[in-house]
């Protein structure tokens, strides 16, 4: 998908009157100047959302979606006398509220896939000494959930790169670290 | 769907919206539920007898007026918090005066009276009922508010519920002013104010869960 300049780079203020402009257009009927609008409003929750949700670069873009529909469908509840960037922001910090209450209790269920995970939350200088310890735990999980691990959550590389490395499905992958992280929480605990 | 496809389905849709929808939905609503709560007043209590002396008594305003300056308040503060990224600003403040001017004039009335007699001025006859028809006399205004406020995106459902509740909760004490007997200050600061905050409060763990958008 083309990607255009998240909003990120953009003074507030410009973004706040380009999208003005073409949003009161398109509230008057002006299909071409919304459809311009909501390709902006796009770009610009990319770059509000991508920013506060760099952790699950995989819901941004869901998210961006999401909030395209709300603001479309509500758009009766924005008023002229007030910021357009104030209303976007609002509801699209509502709606990431949202989606992390959502991700917060389904990984209260199950296990975090995230960094907040204390094995992997250790500092720089202590990674080295976790991993090791962490090694000989990995080396007893199946290759399905041992590789993902290794490859996502230690060496940073993205879902679709190890999808790639291991001849893996990209979805195979999430599983894999899932339940790899769930095996390896309950080892730690036996360990104790 | 790529958000590009999707971008091309919503822009299909643009076109004039509703304009002040916050405002106009909150006034027509009101102007549906206030006659039902006073049909519900009439049909569950009645107005009080001597409504025509009533009418020439100070006090009588102010357990009329105190409340609907509540809900006046209720009212600008709800249609704010229907919007997102609206700050709702002066409207706490001017909805917490007429609490502040009630408890006032219910401590200059408890001080200077009689001990014998400040029992009377707190408990009148009727306090036993005064805080629950409040919240029945509120109900209409409450269930439009919260109609409202499901049509509208409030980002903060709480408070958007706990205004919806006080506005509600105002006017509806204002309408069973007009059947109630009392007119101590001391009764109206706790007993009325209890009304309006137990329907505020009701709108409050209401709103997580009624507004949900």
């Amino acid at each position: 998908m083309k990607r255009t300049t998240p909003g990120s780079t953009q003074p507030l203020l410009d973004a706040e009157a380009a999208l003005h402009d073409l949003f009161v257009r398109g509230q008057a009927g002006d299909a071409a100047a919304y459809r311009d609008f909501l390709v902006r409003l796009g770009a610009h929750l990319r770059g509000f959302l991508g920013r506060r949700l760099f952790g699950w670069p995989d819901d941004v873009e869901d998210l961006v979606q999401e909030c395209l529909i709300a603001m479309h469908n509500q758009r009766h509840t924005y008023q002229s006398d007030q910021p357009l960037t104030a209303w976007v922001h609002a509801i699209a910090r509502y709606k990431m509220i949202d989606l992390l209450r959502a991700k917060g209790s389904r990984e209260a269920r199950h296990l975090p896939l995230d960094d907040d995970l204390e094995v992997f939350a250790e500092s720089a200088i202590e990674a080295s000494d976790a991993r090791r310890d962490l090694g000989g735990l990995l080396a007893g999980l199946p290759d399905r959930h041992r590789l993902p691990i290794v490859h996502v959550k230690l060496e940073g590389l993205s879902i679709a790169e190890t999808a790639r490395k291991t001849g893996m499905s990209e979805s195979a992958v999430k599983v894999g670290i899932h339940r790899g992280l769930k095996a390896l929480m309950l080892k730690i605990k036996d360990d104790r | 769907m790529k958000t590009d496809a999707l971008i091309a389905l919503l822009a299909a849709d643009a076109g004039p919206v509703p304009r002040h929808a916050a405002t106009r939905r909150l006034a027509w609503g009101l102007a549906l539920a206030l006659p039902l709560s006073v049909a519900l007043l009439l049909a569950a209590y009645g107005v009080r007898r001597d409504i025509g002396e009533a009418v020439g008594w100070p006090m009588f305003w102010v357990k009329l007026l105190f409340p609907a300056c509540m809900a006046l308040a209720a009212f600008v503060a709800v249609q704010r918090l229907a919007r997102p990224g609206v700050r709702v600003g002066a409207a706490w403040l001017a909805l917490a005066a007429p609490v502040v001017l009630v408890w006032a004039l219910a401590l200059v009335v408890w001080m200077g009276a009689p001990a014998g007699e400040r029992a009377a001025l707190l408990w009148g006859v009727s306090w036993r009922i005064c805080a629950g028809s409040i919240v029945l006399m509120a109900a209409p205004v409450f269930i439009v508010a919260m109609g409202v406020l499901r049509s509208m995106a409030p980002t903060r459902p709480t408070l958007a519920g706990a205004a919806a509740g006080a506005l509600a909760g105002g006017a509806g004490a204002s309408v069973y002013a007009l059947h109630c007997m009392e007119l101590a200050a001391p009764f109206l600061a706790v007993w009325y104010v209890s009304g309006i905050a137990l329907t505020a409060l009701l709108g409050a763990a209401l709103g997580p869960r009624l507004l949900r958008w």
